[in-house]
């Protein structure tokens, strides 16, 4: 146990490592930075001025220079500067955290405890009407772009409330808690819930199938009891793994959201920044973002070991 | 590797169904969600093919004596604030998610393929340098990976295709790999390798046709996500610029400020997205039952 989770944590390393070079060089293979950006929306170029700020931003060393300066940096915790605020980077990232991650949370509560009782229901009643319907409505939670359900809660709280809620940083009332926070993760979960449900369905029926289930029947257990006692316990594995991974990657659906509802946390700043072309805020959040990534996929593995005695790593 | 008999599956199922049309209706019936999938798909791509004959107003035409008109009879859909009509700008929008939905989805499934029989068939540093570089890949959420390589690669449509492209390159790449890797083991390459084909011959001829039910199986589930990333992508302004009518484009410009205002410039839009994506999915979930039936639930 103790060798496989050393080798997986060098892995880790080694991912991470790969991740830092591709994002590094992929925001550089295009000719322009942000001086070429400034310059051109002044119109007058002084070469001179040009070179100036180039060297001041440190973008006039070789890449690899660069890189280095970059990789040395990060292992200090030293981000570098944001180009457009000039403010460290750090600073700039952290505030918007929090923000962030009480909405994945949210959605994530939301995505669990929508998506395993529809899918426990799918699947017991494999055939039925409410199977096909609930199959339905989770195709749609796949289909529907979660910045459109966005845009429809703006529509509805319109037509309800007669405005577009604000983001309130600090919610006093439990109204402004719920139209701050609950309602853009609501529009993030809808998506994740329906993965959580198609899941809990295929493991579900993929359980209900054996042997010990027939056993607790014939024992005379009740079908509540059969249901999630035996069977929603040993099919829960593979949905703490798409749960788990599904996390990381709700920060897709997080980026468009928090675009629509106007929140500023990390995930809309990532594309703000990717628009200035604010380097170092980039590389910074999409690093973070692979961190956060890799840590859940080695949780969710770790994990698996806990709730399932018959797995265990060797090698 | 199952193989699937469709005529003892038809015979096994009831139908008395020996020539196409028969079998056709029978499928179509057997599998109703699917068939709607792909009514819905087929419908996008018509739109998409005969878009200049449906729609009776230019999408690209600006005309601000008709800016934000409600729908009516001339304008089903209405029209933006620049007075395009959306109803035209809706189906012509139907061609770039198109193009840009099967475009990556085919560019990704390629080289997937490529790779991931490679990686496979050949084993050794070859395969472990290419886990490490999907490891890599894959550890960025799809917007994410997408979002930085339009960044660097600039908004145009080829250049969005291939962004969506690279991020299905690994999820390609590991299922082939993965068959490829239990294709090998199967006795009839061990009959051709013993009647002296060449390695390159064996993977070609006999181990790649093998492994197609599964990638068919996988482009059509990626095929949904490709058109919504496209579409979040254009919704945040980095994807496919002005003036094309991309369907996320035309909510992005639209958003908050005309769910008030003009809520038909929100709706329609978003109908158009959810309505293809759905009819992928639908489609893949039946395509999937079909040809994969080990994960028939």
């Amino acid at each position: 146990m103790f060798a496989y989770v050393v080798r997986r944590l060098g892995l880790m390393l080694v991912t991470l490592f790969g991740i830092s070079i591709v994002i590094f060089f992929l925001l550089r293979i295009v000719p322009g930075n942000i001086v070429d950006i400034l310059f051109d929306a002044a119109g007058f170029v002084d070469p001179a001025d040009k070179a100036n700020l180039e060297r001041e931003l440190g973008i006039d060393q070789p890449l690899v220079v660069q890189y280095l300066r970059w990789i040395g940096g990060l292992l200090h915790g030293d981000l570098g500067y944001s180009y457009v605020s000039e403010k460290p980077a750090l600073d700039e990232i952290l505030p918007r955290i929090p923000i962030t991650a009480r909405l994945a949370g949210l959605a994530l509560l939301f995505s669990a405890s929508i998506g395993i009782p529809l899918g426990v229901i799918s699947a017991v009643y494999q055939g039925s009407r409410t199977d096909y319907a609930l199959r339905v409505v989770s195709l749609s939670g796949l289909s529907l772009p979660s910045f459109w359900l966005g845009l429809l809660i703006l529509m509805a709280s319109v037509a309800m409330f007669g405005h577009i809620p604000i983001f309130n940083p600090n919610p006093r009332t439990f109204g402004e808690m719920f139209s701050t926070y609950c309602l853009p993760s609501l529009a993030v979960a809808f998506r994740s819930s329906a993965l959580t449900m198609r899941i809990t369905r295929s493991s579900m029926l993929e359980v209900l199938r054996q042997d010990y289930i027939r056993t607790a029947r014939a024992k005379g257990a009740s079908e509540a009891s059969v249901n999630f006692h035996h069977a929603l316990k040993n099919a829960i594995l593979p949905v703490i793994t798409v749960v788990g991974i599904e996390a990381a990657f709700l920060i897709g659906g997080l980026i468009v959201t928090e675009t629509v509802f106007n929140i500023p946390g990390v995930a809309r700043f990532l594309v703000e920044a990717i628009r200035w072309r604010d380097y170092p805020i980039v590389q910074n959040l999409v690093m973070f973002i692979a961190v956060i990534v890799v840590f859940a996929n080695f949780t969710v593995d770790m994990l698996y070991a806990v709730f399932d005695p018959r797995i265990r790593y060797t090698d | 590797m199952a193989t699937i008999n469709y005529d003892l599956e038809l015979e096994r199922a009831g139908a008395k169904a020996t020539h196409g049309w028969r079998r056709l209706t029978f499928f179509a019936r057997r599998y109703i969600l699917g068939t709607i999938g792909l009514v819905i798909m087929v419908a996008f791509v018509l739109a998409a093919l005969f878009a200049d004959l449906i729609g009776r107003y230019d999408p690209l035409t600006v005309d601000s004596a008709q800016a934000l008109l409600h729908p009516d009879m001339r304008h089903w859909m209405g029209t933006d604030s620049f007075g395009r009509d959306v109803w035209a700008r809706i189906i012509h929008g139907a061609r770039i998610s198109l193009a840009v939905g099967l475009g990556s989805t085919a560019l990704g499934s390629s080289i997937g393929v490529i790779i991931g029989l490679t990686s496979g068939y050949l084993s050794g540093w070859v395969d472990l340098v290419f886990q490490r570089i999907a490891d890599i890949l894959q550890s960025l959420p799809l917007l994410v990976l997408a979002l930085v390589m339009t960044a660097a690669l600039g908004p145009s449509l080829p250049n969005v295709i291939i962004a969506i492209a690279i991020p299905l390159i690994p999820i390609v790449a590991r299922v082939i790999r993965a068959n490829t890797l239990a294709l090998r083991e199967q006795p009839f390459v061990e009959a051709a390798k013993s009647i002296g084909m060449s390695e390159m011959r064996i993977a070609l001829r006999h181990v790649l046709p093998n492994t197609l039910a599964p990638l068919i199986v996988l482009a059509t589930a990626q095929l949904g996500s490709t058109i919504l990333t496209e579409a979040s992508l254009s919704f945040l302004g980095l994807g496919i610029p002005e003036p094309y009518p991309s369907w996320g484009r035309m909510l992005s410009e639209s958003a908050a400020e005309y769910v008030r205002t003009a809520p038909w410039l929100v709706i329609f839009p978003g109908i158009a997205i959810s309505l293809a994506v759905f009819g992928t999915n639908l489609f893949g979930d039946a395509l999937r039952d079909i040809l994969d039936p080990r994960q028939r639930g």
